[in-house]
């Protein structure tokens, strides 16, 4: 009982992780058809500048809640830098190439992106602890959980509502829904595509910013933490279909209590698993999930 | 014309063996191991002119080394020829199984699925204790049919080896190419359908280049295992497969030659980074694909290509 609990409450903080990783790369593939390697890159960069600004800010002294508002904002405002300077500079160029191609242009970028983190913060380590430590622990029976990771899982809920609300309710959001189902048609109804691609480029990699400030507190901000995040975002997207808001939720879900259980039960399966369901997974449903099957073309 | 191609490539041959013995070592093992990556790379030739793209070639890669290491530590066999053919069957019998799943697959879903069972393998072997864990372990000296060098012979030896293999897998793959399941790559690329139609089973041709380009990586993967002389699980992780596209584009998918050139350059490019500019290696390679991509979408083999024709035209 005690041991299904805990898989269920450290399942549910993972999946919160990664579906505020994971919810980035999916709306970028759903509406542009790019699968954004960079992905990885814009998580590490927000990272390090919501580690960058909490050590600046606490150090201060300042009143501790804004000290979460000031890592949000400096990772928001890195995703938006960045995604706008390649969307605008190198994607341009590449739109309406092979989509594997261009997935190989944000690989390229990735690479570039890793050691100008590299250059700016060099290879020494960030902590930032002190979210973690404000946040502190509480209880639920005997277990002891830290009030940050609550946090994590509201905002992935709070993500995820407003995600749904956002592309079920608003123009915008129906309009963005016109553009995934068929692009063209939407174009020809007068729908600006390419202003949606740049937005939802850059929503999508502030999100990703975004997703790294909010591990910031958790692990040690080091070179390398984009490398791994990118390929566990894949898997999830992978799971849940790429491209579907539902699927990236489920797909964490299914992904996050998946390796919970694994951490508990088995620890040596522990990297295994996430990457056995995906494969298993897309045995099954090749696109994952919660995606439709595509005509094939003839 | 073909015929001039085997001649300049037999020639190219005779000239790189001939000079390695007054090559300075570091420049040896480096070739050597641009030939193991080179062995990989035709690999994935084949498959990206079919219009697929493996993300996780690193599995055959890491199945082969890993395959000649134990070997060497379980059998007490040493046997550089053996220790290929037991990689190049362990990689092969690994790209036959998994096979049967990835060859339904294409794009994106096949670059992550590729992806995503090279990962497996990582998280096993990271996990697996008895085989070193992150660490990996040793792989002890080889020898060649009873000759057992050391030092500067064996850099020799193990250079002449990997060249020998790279010149028979390259003629295997021209010769593969020029063949009608190797012609039929580009069709597949275009239109499967059309494909299937002409009566040939589109998922046994992928099916079988799958199997071709992982005993490929299984060999490379060995040769590099026995010149570093140790296997680790980053062999497997997705940015090993990741360096191995990298050349792939670089090169281009036209030509077998462009696989070797692509990966000399690929090796001597990051050693001079890594001695001269430190901490920019990933800079280079993300800039350079960049680049590539933008301006010479056909890989190195495009130019040469090109100047041909245009040299053609003008004699006539």
């Amino acid at each position: 009982m005690l041991l299904g609990l805990a898989i269920l409450t450290d399942g549910l903080v993972y999946a919160a992780y990664l579906f505020i990783v994971a919810v980035g790369l999916s709306l970028i593939f759903g509406v542009m058809k790019i699968l954004n390697v960079a992905h990885g890159a814009f998580y590490a960069f927000g990272a390090y500048c919501a580690a960058t600004a909490a050590g600046m800010y606490f150090d201060r002294g300042l009143p501790d809640a804004g000290g979460f508002l000031i890592m949000a904002l400096a990772a928001l405002a890195v995703g938006l830098v960045l995604g706008l300077i390649l969307e605008r500079t190198i994607l341009r160029l590449v739109y309406g190439k092979d989509e594997v191609i261009i997935v190989l242009v944000t690989y390229a970028a990735f690479l570039i992106l890793e050691d100008v983190i590299l250059l700016i913060w060099g290879p020494s380590s960030l902590f930032a602890y002190q979210p973690l430590v404000i946040a502190g622990n509480f209880m639920i029976g005997p277990l002891v959980l830290s009030g940050y990771d609550l946090g994590l899982v509201l905002l992935a809920v709070v993500l995820a509502v407003g995600g749904f609300y956002g592309l079920r309710y608003t123009r915008y959001g129906r309009l963005l829904t016109a553009v995934i189902f068929d692009r063209e048609t939407a174009a020809a109804f007068g729908v600006n595509v390419t202003r949606f691609f740049t937005v939802t480029f850059l929503i999508g990699a502030m999100l990703g910013a975004l997703g790294g400030a909010a591990m910031a507190p958790k692990i040690s901000v080091t070179l390398g933490i984009g490398v791994e995040v990118i390929v566990l975002a894949f898997a999830v997207v992978a799971v849940g279909g790429m491209g579907s808001m539902e699927g990236a939720l489920v797909g964490a879900l299914i992904v996050g209590l998946c390796r919970a259980a694994a951490v508990h039960l088995l620890p040596q399966v522990e990297l295994f698993v996430i990457y056995a369901v995906m494969a298993l997974v897309l045995v099954f449903r090749p696109h994952g999930l919660f995606t439709r099957a595509q005509p094939r073309k003839i | 014309m073909a015929g001039g191609k085997y001649l300049l490539g037999g020639l190219l041959f005779i000239v790189a063996a001939a000079v390695g013995p007054f090559l300075p070592a570091w420049l040896i093992s480096l070739l050597t191991i641009s030939l193991a990556s080179a062995l990989v790379v035709l690999g994935l030739i084949l498959l990206w002119r079919a219009g697929l793209v493996s993300f996780g070639q690193a599995l055959y890669y890491a199945i082969g080394a890993y395959a000649v290491a134990l070997m060497m530590r379980w059998t007490g066999i040493h046997d550089a020829f053996v220790a290929v053919i037991v990689a190049a069957l362990a990689a092969a019998l690994t790209a036959y199984l998994v096979g049967f799943l990835l060859a339904r697959y294409r794009e994106i879903f096949f670059a992550m699925l590729s992806l995503a069972l090279s990962m497996i393998l990582y998280g096993v072997l990271v996990k697996t204790e008895a085989l070193g864990s992150t660490d990996g372990f040793n792989v002890s000296t080889p020898t060649f049919l009873g000759y057992a060098p050391h030092g500067f012979a064996l850099t020799i030896a193990l250079y002449w080896f990997a060249l020998a293999l790279g010149a028979v897998a390259a003629m295997c793959v021209s010769a593969y190419m020029q063949s009608v399941a190797g012609a039929l790559a580009v069709p597949v690329r275009d239109n499967e359908i059309r494909v299937e139609y002409l009566g040939v089973s589109v998922t046994k041709l992928i099916h079988l280049k799958l199997v071709i380009a992982g005993t490929l990586a299984g060999v490379g993967g060995a040769v590099a295992a026995m010149s570093i002389s140790h296997v680790d699980p980053a062999m497997s992780y997705w940015t090993t497969s990741g360096g191995f596209v990298f050349i792939t584009i670089l090169a281009g998918a036209g030509s077998v030659a462009a696989a070797f050139i692509g990966s000399i350059l690929f090796e001597l490019v990051r050693t001079a980074s890594v001695a001269l500019m430190p901490g920019t290696w990933q800079l280079i390679l993300g800039t350079v694909l960049l680049l590539t991509i933008l301006f010479v979408p056909g890989g190195l083999a495009s130019l040469f290509v090109r100047r041909r024709k245009v040299a053609g035209e003008g004699a006539q």
